[in-house]
């Protein structure tokens, strides 16, 4: 295969990059605006040997990928907000047990039922925080159909790499939207595989970790009979439910083998940024905006440029602590009442950069005029 | 040949965490002898569980083993067997795992009728959190969240998975353990779901307020009101009053689940979707 | 071609959403320029005004949404109620014969009124290929793709055994815009 040119809708390409980063399993239920992930995977799952199931509920599909997952194959689900929170139980339980797994919530206006076909990004929170307890996750989130793509890609790897969930938190823009994009030919595309057991069965430990803290992850029926639990576990994958050290070290190392690959894992893009006096935080389609909005103040004279965030867990606080003295002040345009700007204050509490919120909530995306307004009026 | 089950067991997991009296071991007991009987290595069968007393039985026996979350274990093992058909899938649930939390997940994978057997350990009560009533609890009886008595009814989870297209499905009781054995072996060579009840005694959470302070007296009770199937066919419903049924009460053959997917498999690849 | 904003509207039915996405595939894919195509969804598409968006440009699509169209299509009265006031001064307007637009809007635009339902029965005895009618209309009046990137886009998005229908429709789109233009 070489490199293609298409008209690709966001959904589309999505489900077109599981199938090339070795995703073999889907199990879902459908919402709008995710469907179409759903009846793609339906089609071409079962051509390359996958296999695709409609659950009863999205907390049944959510364990069935992750079962799907512990039987050795890539697995993948997608949603939006309703049934974003009915997969946060076992999202949890992958993150705990350190399963990997994809979900892909293509974000639409809440709280509840809200507006189904819109746009928002009210999830932001929801996605790092949404299960319980004090678990790691990565969350990416693509503002383009060619990052769609790209990113559904690296979800899938990161997920195999650091054996966790990954959430791909895209919204109905950039769902829905089609758009030309050249996909690169798949040899040119790093594939993650999980890392395979290096010792026999009778010396093996199924959470000892490596030196990356993460452990290898064995598919069963091989011979390499072990347990696996959510309570808190120790290395032999036992419940140590009591035990302070273990749940000490577990949690520690679960956090860690996200830190210890950060620079990997954080991606964002710094436009027009050098000489700018006033930056743009954005991401998703709201980036799309900004982009706009900075060629449109760019040849009005304005120095404005944009960071835009393709990880938003963990939160690039790096990238922002960078420009703190530098620009005067960061403007953060979310679809929401201001969930990331809080990070963005965190990371500048120290610097002398103010923050500026714009928020939008009523479905619609924010324009480019209403970021160069703000522009205008922070200069 | 008789088995040891402890020839099955993780020693190095004793002891393990039931009350004295308990009747999960019991039925763990059958599991495993059915599993020997089958003659299934400890290598290919997979052994999940949910949340509860239930699904503590698995991190003590030495096949392939992992726990999942409150009632979901049957939606996780659905995925598990798509990806893994040759492995031998099975659940270990409870009443509140199997019929309460997790009531939607059974329902529909007793639709599927996907090769995975499921054996119901039904104690009438939640014993992990110390005695609250389930949806198997029988109605008027005491629990630490029923002070007055239950004025539920309870489900026939037997008549619920025929109704939602299990194709074998048998009940037992701890006292009835032969026959335990018996249908969780036949349960394990059928092709498509099964589920077997498996009514046991939960003395400290149920027992010691629904006027069965031991474990022999609840045990006797399983004696005295169950009424095998075959029996109960020529028996007055005056005489069944009171009693519930064992045995075998479903055992017929429909397309299995992994088989009719691997079927569109091969259908997709050959001729494409339509 | 600068940044052109097109909006094709009407009712569920006469393939409004296929309609933009082939134009906006003729423009990617076969003139080799930028395009984005969106559209209304849920039970907003069925039934009711339907709307399909397409934005053609050479310069990279950042801001994907439409909200003064250079070119709207409206072949529905209640289409045309609802976004011909949103036309863009000088903009082109075109509409199916009988769809009534006010003096207002018509100093505002350029307007072509043409029988384009009435063609597509013609054509293919049912409305099935308005769609195609439409695009040979607005591709001759606006030239925002060639004439031949559009026949391309048209072979590659419909069904097998439709091709000679749905190729006659577009001609005579065409022929119906190029007789005013």
């Amino acid at each position: 295969m070489k490199r293609q040119v298409k008209l690709l809708q966001g959904n589309e390409a999505c489900a077109m990059a599981a199938v090339a980063a070795g995703v073999r399993f889907f199990a879902g239920y459908p919402i709008t605006p995710a469907t179409e992930i759903a009846e793609i995977l339906a089609q071409e799952l079962p051509k390359v040997g996958g296999t695709f199931i409609q659950m009863e509920d999205e907390i049944a599909s959510m364990a069935a990928v992750i079962g799907a997952s512990i039987g050795g194959v890539k697995g993948l689900t997608a949603t939006s907000g309703p049934g974003f929170t009915l997969k946060q139980e076992n999202l949890g339980y992958a993150a705990m047990v350190q399963v990997p797994c994809v979900i892909v919530n293509v974000q639409r206006g809440g709280p509840s039922t809200g507006m189904p076909t819109l746009p928002a990004q009210m999830d932001v929170m929801q996605a790092r925080w949404g299960t319980h307890g004090d678990h790691p996750i990565i969350v990416l989130c693509p503002s383009t159909v060619y990052e769609y793509y790209m990113l559904t890609i690296k979800a899938v790897n990161f997920s195999e790499m650091l054996r966790m969930p990954v959430i791909i938190l895209s919204d109905a823009v950039v769902g829905h939207l089609r758009e030309k994009v050249v996909l690169p030919d798949i040899s040119e595309i790093e594939i993650v595989e999980r890392k395979k057991a290096t010792v026999p069965p009778e010396e093996f430990l199924p959470f000892k970790p490596d030196a990356d803290d993460v452990p290898p992850f064995v598919s069963y029926g091989k011979g390499y009979r072990y347990h696996m639990t959510s309570n808190n576990y120790d290395e032999g994958g036992y419940p140590a439910t009591n035990n302070h050290q273990v749940a000490d070290k577990l949690l520690r190392r679960l956090h860690n083998k996200i830190e210890k690959r950060r620079g990997e894992i954080v991606m964002t893009e710094e436009i027009m940024m050098d000489d700018a006096e006033v930056a743009i935080f954005a991401y998703g389609c709201t980036a799309r905006s900004a982009y706009s909005a900075v060629e449109t103040a760019r040849a009005q004279g304005l120095k404005v440029g944009l960071i835009k965030a393709l990880t938003l867990w963990p939160f690039p606080r790096e990238v922002v602590e960078k420009y703190g003295d530098k620009v005067q002040a960061v403007i953060v345009p979310e679809m929401n009442m201001g969930q990331l700007v809080g990070e963005v204050e965190r990371a500048l509490k120290d610097k002398k950069a103010g923050v500026r919120p714009l928020n939008r909530f009523d479905g619609k995306m924010i324009t480019p005029e209403q970021i160069v307004s703000a522009v205008k009026e922070v200069k | 040949m008789a088995v040891h089950v402890q020839d099955y067991l993780r020693m190095h997991k004793m002891p393990h965490i039931w009350c004295p009296g308990c009747g999960t071991g019991i039925a763990l007991g059958a599991v495993v002898r059915a599993i020997h009987n089958v003659g299934y290595s400890r290598d290919e069968v997979i052994v999940i569980t949910g949340i509860g007393c239930s699904a503590r039985t698995n991190a003590i026996i030495d096949f392939n083993t992992f726990q999942t979350t409150h009632g979901r274990a049957l939606s996780f093992a659905t995925g598990f067997k798509l990806t893994r058909p040759e492995m031998k899938v099975v659940v270990i649930t409870g009443d509140g795992d199997g019929a309460g939390i997790g009531g939607n997940h059974l329902i529909h994978t007793c639709r599927r009728n996907i090769d995975i057997t499921t054996i119901l350990i039904n104690n009438s009560i939640y014993g992990m959190t110390g005695g609250q009533y389930s949806p198997l609890t029988p109605r008027g009886s005491y629990a630490t969240t029923a002070p007055y008595g239950t004025v539920e009814p309870s489900f026939d989870i037997c008549k619920l998975a025929e109704g939602a297209g299990a194709t074998y499905v048998g009940r037992a009781t701890a006292y009835h353990v032969t026959l335990l054995e018996q249908l969780v072996t036949k349960a394990l060579k059928h092709e498509g779901f099964s589920l077997v009840e498996a009514i046991t005694q939960c003395p400290i959470g149920y027992g010691r307020r629904n006027k069965m302070k031991s474990p022999t007296e609840m045990l006797k009770w399983q004696r005295e009101h169950a009424v095998n199937v075959k029996a109960a066919a020529g028996m007055s419903p005056e005489q069944l009053e009171g009693k519930f049924l064992i045995g075998e009460f479903v055992n017929k053959t429909a397309p299995e689940y992994t088989k009719l997917y691997q079927k569109l498999i091969e259908d997709a690849q050959s001729k494409g979707a339509k | 071609m600068e940044r052109c904003e097109i909006v094709l509207s009407g009712f569920g039915g006469q393939g409004i959403v296929l309609g933009g996405i082939i134009l906006a595939e003729a423009a990617a894919i076969y003139d080799d320029i930028n395009a984005t195509h969106n559209q209304s969804y849920g039970p907003e598409a069925r039934g009711g005004a339907s709307k399909s968006e397409v934005i053609i440009s050479k310069e990279v699509i950042h801001f994907p949404e439409i909200e003064y169209p250079d070119v709207l299509v409206a072949l529905t009265q209640e289409a045309a109620n609802k976004f011909a006031p949103t036309v863009k001064e000088q903009g082109v307007l075109i509409v199916d014969s009988g769809v009534k637009i006010n003096d207002q809007i018509k100093d505002k635009v350029k307007l072509y009124s043409l029988p384009i339902t009435e063609m597509a029965v013609k054509v293919a005895g049912s409305e099935i290929v308005t769609n195609m009618v439409t695009l040979g209309a607005l591709v001759a009046i606006t030239k925002v793709v060639s004439r031949e990137a559009l026949e391309k886009a048209m072979f590659s998005r419909i069904p097998k055994g439709t091709e000679e229908v749905n190729m006659k429709a577009l001609a005579q789109g065409f022929a119906l815009a190029e007789y005013l233009v």
